[in-house]
Parts: C-alpha cells; sequence; structure tokens
C-alpha cells in the first residue's frame, strides 16, 4: 500500500497539461519573437487572442461535452446557421437584440435534439451529430439561397467590431465566459458530475447522477457557444457567411485534444481548451510571419495532435496501467 | 427496533429466466439480515430492485410504513437507502476524495467545493479505516480491495438509513474485513438497518442477526442466525446433498507421471510475477484467491492476450505462442469468467456462436462454407451439451446464464484442446448448470486433458480440483494438496496471512514433473 501514496507535488505541476502549454507559448513565443520582431507588437498579439473568440468559445462548450464522454460535430454547422438565421431576421427589420435571442434559441433547440437523441434514444454522438451537421447545412445554404446574408444593422455589427480600451467586445465575451465556467467546472457539485459520467457513467449512475439529463444539458450548452460564436463572427464580418464551419468542429476538438481532453471521457478543464486554440492559432500566425507555405500548417497541426495523444498514452503506461487483453 | 424495511411479494423476469420469484422479507432497524443463496438465487437482483437500479415487475416495497416507487438509484438514496455494488462503481479519473464524496461534496456560501473540509473528511474518515492513501490520488492507480474499501467507506458515511453490502469482503484482507465489522456494528447501534450479501459463512455466523436464503429466485427460508448453523445454511442454499453436486468420483482417470503443461516465470509487468507451476495429464489445478490477486490476468498470460515474459512448455517442449491464436493453435483453451464481453456473440444465435472458430473445418478448398455441415454439427453439440433452447436459432443473448455457459464450452470444446483452463465457469447460472458443468469438467479430466479451474468460491474449488494453487497480489503463495483442502488454509494463502513458497515441491519450476 505505500506505493499507494502520492508523490511530490511539484511534479503534479508539471504533470498538469496547462502549465506545460502555458511554459511551450511563452518559449514558442519567445523565439519566434527573436525570428520575426512582427511577432510580438501587441497589434499582433490581439489579432491573434481575437482569432481565436470563435473556436475558443465553441471550444469551452465541447471540453465539456468531451469530459463527459460525448462530442459534438454539427458545432461548425449550428455556427453558420445561427449566423445566417440572426443576420437575416436583422436584414428583415427585427430590432438586433430580438434578431440575437432568437438565434441563440434556435442553437438551444438544435443542442436539445443532439442531446435527446444520444443521451436519451441512445444514438451514437458521432453520427448524430454529424447528420445534424449535414442537415444544418443544407438547411442554411435554403435560407440563405446560397449566398451570403448581408444588410444588418450597425448595432448588430458594432456586437463584433465594438471596442472597449481597444479591444473587441468578443475577446472580453470569451474571456467572462471561460472565467466564468472554469470557476463552475473545478468548484460546483452540479458540474463535477460531468467528469463522473464521462469516467465511468454507469458507476455515475448508480451513483445517483441523472446521466442523461446532464449530457441533454452538455448539448444545449455547446450548441450556444456555436451559436454565440456565429453570432459574433457575423457581427466581425458584416455578413452571415455560408462558407464558415466546414472545419470547425475538427479544429475545436483538436484543441481540446491538445489541452488534455481525451475521446474517452473523464478528463479536459476549460483553461486548457482555450489554451490549446490559443497554441494553434500561435502556430499559424507564426507560421504565416515566417512565411512557411501555407499548406505545412495542416502538416504541423496533425503531428502536434498525434504527439499530444501520445503524451497521454506514455505517460499513462509509465504509470502502470495497462491492458489486460492487448489488440 | 422499528421496521425499517419490508419487501413484499416481489417479481422480476428476464428474457429467459425468472431472476426473482415472489420474495418477501424485512429489515428492522439495528439489524444485520444476512441475504444468501448462490449464484444466480436473485439476491443481487433483490438487492437492486431496493436500490432502485432496477425496478419490479410486481411486489411492494416498502420504506418505514410508506411504499416506495424507485425509478433510478438516486431516487432510492434520497429515500435513505444506500448500497455498496459487487461490480466496483468507482469513477477511475476522480481522486479519492471526491469518490467518497461524489455529490455530496462539502460546499461554501457560495455553493463552491470547499476543497480544504472536502480533504480533511476524507482524511478522517480513512484514517477510521486506517487506509494510508492520499486523498488527492486518483482512484484508478488503487488496488482492487482498497477501491472496493473507499466504496464500503462511502456508503456509510452518507446519511442513509439502510445499507445494503452486496460481497462487501470478496476482496478484502482480514485486517479490514474486521475493520469493517467493527464499523458495521456501530452502525447498528447507530439503529441503521444492514442488508449483508455474502457467500461467506462464517461471516455470516460471526455479524448477521438474521438470514433470508434465496435459491433459484424464491424464497426458501427465514432464520434467527443463533437458531442456525453454516451446514444448515448450505443445504438451504444448495438444496441438496452437497457430494454429488460437483459430479460422480472418477474412476477412470489416468493421471501422467510428468507435468503435460509447465509455466515457467510468467511475469506481466502490471499483473502478476514469477508465476511457475505444472498441471498433469488428467488433472484438474485450481487456482484461488481474492479478486485482483491477478488470477484471471495471469490465465490471459498463458493464452498471450497481452505481452508478458517466461516460458510455456508442453509435454517438455517450449512452444513459441505470440498471440492467442497460437495458443489455441498448440491446443489451448481459455473459456472466459465474461461470457457476455468476452465469450460470446450475443446478437447472434447458437448456429453462429458454437462453430465460430471451426469454419475452416465445414469449408471447402475455396473457402466456402457448407452450412448444412454446420447446421449438423451444431445441433449434436447441443445435444451433447445439453443446451436447453427451442432451436438452434435462438439468439444467445435469450438464453439463461447456465445454457449460455454450456454455449461457451461447446465452442471451445470442439477445438478438441488439450490444455483447458476455465475461469470462474460457474458464474450467475442456476444450482442444476452448475453441478452439470463440474461433471463435463470431470468428463474431460478422465479423457486425459489438463484442466485449469479459476474461482473465486472456495467449496467450488474443493469440490472438483485436486490440486489448488492459491495467488495473492500477482506472485503465488501456496499450493494445496486435496488431502489438505481446508477453506482456513486457502484463505490464509489468499490474503497473504501465510506464504507457504519454501514448501513447493508440487509448484513447477522443475524440469518435467519430478
Amino acid at each position: 500500500m505505500e506505493n499507494e501514496i502520492q508523490k511530490g507535488s511539484w511534479k503534479k505541476i508539471f504533470a498538469s497539461r496547462e502549465i506545460i502549454l502555458i511554459l511551450v507559448l511563452l518559449i514558442g513565443g519567445i523565439i519566434v519573437s527573436i525570428i520575426t520582431p512582427v511577432f510580438a507588437t501587441s497589434t499582433n498579439i490581439l489579432a491573434m487572442i481575437m482569432s481565436i473568440t470563435v473556436n475558443g468559445l465553441i471550444a469551452v462548450g465541447m471540453v465539456m461535452l468531451l469530459a463527459a464522454g460525448e462530442m459534438d460535430l454539427s458545432v461548425g454547422m449550428t455556427m453558420a446557421y445561427v449566423g445566417v438565421v440572426a443576420a437575416y431576421l436583422n436584414a428583415h427589420g427585427l430590432s438586433t437584440a430580438l434578431s440575437v435571442i432568437i438565434g441563440l434559441l434556435v442553437a438551444l433547440l438544435i443542442g436539445f435534439i443532439n442531446g435527446y437523441l444520444v443521451a436519451k434514444v441512445k444514438l451514437n454522438a458521432f453520427i448524430t451529430t454529424l447528420g445534424m451537421n449535414c442537415a444544418l447545412e443544407g438547411l442554411m445554404l435554403v435560407m440563405a439561397n446560397g449566398r451570403s446574408v448581408t444588410g444588418i444593422t450597425n448595432l448588430f455589427k458594432k456586437l463584433g467590431q465594438g471596442t472597449l480600451f481597444g479591444i473587441q467586445y468578443p475577446v472580453y465575451i470569451l474571456f467572462i465566459i471561460v472565467i466564468v465556467f472554469d470557476l463552475l467546472l473545478r468548484n460546483t457539485r452540479r458540474f463535477r458530475e460531468i467528469y463522473f459520467i464521462g469516467s465511468n457513467a454507469s458507476a455515475a449512475r448508480l451513483n445517483g447522477i441523472n446521466v442523461s439529463r446532464v449530457k441533454i444539458c452538455l448539448f444545449c450548452f455547446c450548441s450556444l457557444c456555436a451559436g454565440l460564436a456565429g453570432v459574433l463572427i457575423t457581427a466581425r464580418f458584416g455578413t452571415a457567411s455560408v462558407t464558415l464551419g466546414s472545419s470547425t468542429a475538427m479544429d475545436v476538438i483538436t484543441a481540446c485534444i491538445i489541452g488534455g481532453a481525451s475521446l474517452n471521457g473523464g478528463k479536459g478543464t476549460v483553461w486548457g481548451a482555450v489554451l490549446g486554440s490559443l497554441f494553434l492559432a500561435m502556430l499559424s500566425t507564426a507560421l504565416n510571419l515566417l512565411s512557411v507555405n501555407i499548406y505545412w500548417q495542416n502538416f504541423a497541426t496533425g503531428v502536434i495532435l498525434i504527439a499530444a495523444i501520445l503524451m497521454d498514452a506514455i505517460s499513462e503506461r509509465r504509470k502502470g496501467v495497462g491492458e489486460v487483453i492487448s489488440l | 427496533m422499528d421496521e425499517l424495511l419490508r419487501v413484499e411479494n416481489l417479481i422480476k423476469k428476464y428474457p429467459g429466466v425468472t431472476a426473482v420469484n415472489n420474495v418477501s422479507f424485512h429489515v428492522n432497524g439495528g439489524e444485520v439480515l444476512a441475504l444468501l443463496g448462490e449464484n444466480g438465487a436473485g439476491k443481487s437482483t433483490v438487492s437492486k430492485m431496493i436500490s432502485g437500479v432496477e425496478q419490479p415487475d410486481s411486489g411492494r416495497i416498502i420504506i418505514e410504513g410508506k411504499e416506495v416507487h424507485f425509478a433510478s438509484a438516486l431516487d432510492a438514496i434520497k429515500k435513505g437507502v444506500s448500497m455498496v455494488h459487487q461490480e466496483l462503481s468507482t469513477v477511475g479519473e476522480m481522486n479519492v476524495a471526491e469518490n467518497i464524496f461524489i455529490n455530496r461534496q462539502p460546499i461554501n456560501t457560495i455553493k463552491f467545493i470547499d476543497w480544504k473540509k472536502l480533504y480533511k473528511d476524507t482524511r478522517t474518515l480513512l484514517e477510521e479505516f486506517n487506509l494510508k492513501i492520499d486523498p488527492h490520488t486518483q482512484v484508478k492507480r488503487l488496488s482492487v480491495g482498497t477501491q472496493q474499501l473507499l466504496e464500503i467507506i462511502r456508503a456509510t458515511s452518507t446519511d442513509a438509513k439502510l445499507i445494503i453490502l452486496d460481497e462487501p469482503t470478496s476482496s478484502l484482507a482480514e485486517s479490514q474485513v474486521k475493520m469493517l465489522f467493527n464499523i458495521i456494528k456501530n452502525l447498528k447501534k447507530k439503529g441503521y438497518g444492514l442488508i449483508y450479501i455474502t457467500h461467506k459463512l462464517e461471516e455470516v455466523m460471526e455479524i448477521a442477526d438474521r438470514i433470508v436464503v434465496l435459491r433459484d429466485g424464491c424464497f426458501v427460508a427465514e432464520k434467527e442466525v443463533k437458531e442456525t448453523n453454516v451446514n444448515d445454511i448450505v443445504t438451504m442454499m444448495v438444496g441438496r446433498e452437497i457430494k454429488q453436486f460437483f459430479g460422480e468420483e472418477l474412476k477412470k482417470r489416468e493421471i501422467s507421471e510428468n507435468y503435460y503443461l509447465e509455466v515457467q516465470n510468467l511475469t506481466s509487468r502490471n499483473f502478476y510475477h514469477d508465476i511457475s507451476f505444472g498441471v498433469k495429464k488428467g488433472e484438474i489445478v485450481g487456482i484461488g484467491g481474492l479478486i485482483g490477486a491477478g488470477r484471471t490476468e495471469m490465465a490471459l498470460g498463458i493464452f498471450h492476450a497481452h505481452k508478458r515474459d517466461g516460458k510455456i512448455l508442453l509435454d517438455g517442449k517450449e512452444l513459441k505462442i505470440n498471440s492467442p491464436g497460437d495458443a489455441i493453435k498448440n491446443g489451448f483453451a481459455y473459456v472466459t469468467e465474461d461470457r457476455k464481453k468476452l465469450g460470446l456473440y450475443l446478437d447472434y444465435p447458437i448456429e453462429r456462436n458454437i462453430p465460430v472458430m471451426q469454419y475452416d473445418k465445414f469449408s471447402n478448398r475455396l473457402g466456402s462454407i457448407n452450412w448444412r455441415k454446420v447446421n449438423t454439427y451444431v445441433k449434436k453439440e447441443i445435444e451433447e451439451f445439453n443446451i436447453a433452447t427451442p432451436s438452434e436459432k435462438q439468439l444467445i443473448g435469450h438464453l439463461s446464464g447456465g445454457n449460455q455457459q454450456k454455449c461457451l464450452l461447446a465452442m471451445w470444446m470442439g477445438l478438441n484442446p488439450k490444455v483447458i483452463i476455465v475461469d470462474e465457469p460457474t458464474r450467475g447460472i442456476d444450482v442444476g448448470a452448475k453441478s452439470e458443468i463440474y461433471q463435463m469438467l470431470k468428463n474431460l479430466a478422465e479423457e486425459g486433458k489438463s484442466i485449469i479451474v479459476i474461482s473465486s468460491e472456495l467449496p467450488e474449488l474443493m469440490g472438483i480440483c485436486d490440486r489448488i494453487i492459491v495467488m495473492h497480489e500477482g506472485s503465488i503463495s501456496g499450493s494445496v494438496n486435496k488431502s489438505e483442502f481446508s477453506e482456513d488454509r486457502i484463505m490464509q494463502l489468499a490474503t497473504g496471512v501465510k506464504c507457504i513458497k519454501e514448501e513447493s515441491a508440487v509448484i513447477g519450476g522443475t524440469q518435467n514433473g519430478k
């Protein structure tokens, strides 16, 4: 039983994915800014942070779903569709507030359908949300007639373009959501349930956790994040584009996994997901500044994703958790 | 004390089997009721209905005079019923403290979890149980026994009035069992009611006040512990004389002089170390030990289901086994303890399950299967293994546990293996099928097979084996010959109280027998 006693806590700090990511971001940032001084300018850093608001926002919802052992592949089209809905309503004379609220309600409905089908009807999340993604793309193209939706009011645009102390609103929104949900996820009973479900759903059920209700809530929340991202991106560009979102789900899941989440559930933190998004953004900015061929970016992202899960697998093996039946 | 729980005429049916048939009993506050019966007698199903995990088809559950209908475990917890399940229900990714206080972590004024208090309370509880673990440890790093103890701590530290313990001691060391009993005595004094499910009758005599015996899903008897004894209880549980139960004496059997199978220094870093033993032709060797001792893992190691070091010799020649497929080709059969997950293809009919490893035998040179031959073969096997089924087209998942187990045996025996490893061969099956399986194993020994039986049930091992090797925490702690069989001796080895490696004349390692 002695070996069950835990070792020093500084080792634990280095085991934390967030700390590793922060170190990588700092060291990487310093190296890149030595090579190209443009990198460290406040404009560039702000632009980088602005660029992750959309994926970072969705990552907050997605990382909770992943922690509960589920995923949502429909976030890309949820984002695009909600953007189109809100822009369409706004362009046709509805007030900005009402357009945004209706858009978000649509997102909520999408999330509820996903959640109900997965958690109650017990359909596979991968296929269900993949189907939802496809269906939403169709709906969106019909509604927008295949073209971008233009003509939104200035007030709507201000949501994405307005600034406070020189920083755009979406950055504040992301920041607030990250702080709030990180605190909730770490510190409240309701949110801790997510990890129990993701780690061992049947045990969670035996321990009195309402597994399907929590999962439905998480699908709703993830959709809501995607919807909000859709509203913000529409406001920022001034039009609702129908070409957005095709790679969003994969990008966001990649960021979450780099941030320490796992497709097997039970793991992942809000900060990890956001840092993962930031890491990907920094990678692409740095490669751009170093004028590396854009196609190499995909290659680098792929290698880093695999490296991230490889790190997990190796540390698990070192800790001595093995499979009785290896395939 | 007042009556805490009463169940009346509970009935629960599953496809193909009536798991619980008209069972009634009650539990008073301040009392330990032992719910007894063989595997498959319906104890676990009854307790699952009381704790809300399963819903009865009919019957009433009354708690403190009020009839209740639990839709889920949460309902039952809210009404003061807490259960320690036989299957582990700890959450591996989470730490010790959060596992004990799952969903009832102490909170502060703004409803955030009070981490300091959580860890302090956890430490206090752990100290009560004399467990030296850091509350921050991830639970998946702990041994199965420790995890089970955590569950008991969890159940007994809630404000439940009724606590159900389903086989709580199956993987505990003796000292831990003593601690558990002290805690149970304390709970009794405080007026809690406990339902205690176990196979270990000495525990019943020590801790229980009253017993209820079930057999094949039916109520058999209710007695005060003072008015009964172990032998009576066994007779009530089994419902027949125990001798014939384990099959007829083997008269025509010939046991070879030398070890036919030899396992030498089998080691896997995660599960077991330096396992060496031998099995003769015609011999039945039991592997005993607590849950988590590494028995199943060791068997899977022989079968090369994972990477391990060591040698496997058959008839004195070293085998090159690199995968389960190689093991099968060399004449090994491993009949799993988990027939639902690792043994059978539940969604397929019997006729697709039994011949699954033998399609080669029924195919022509182009690989086309002759289905008529397969069908004839399957029908013959159904008869030979006495599988009760309306037809060979029945889905395996719809058969009773006993018939599933027979199908699993048929599936493997069709390969005509020389070394047969059966892992918990009678888990969750009824008494009749159990006896038949014991007879089948004995017949196989008579045919000259080398048989290894892994079982957590000591009476079973002592009833059918010629020799029992006992494992403790991944190593062989001793070996007992038939003439020296006693539960005490085996339990001492299994819990690591005693280690008799020095008497290892019968434990292999020596080349080719003696």
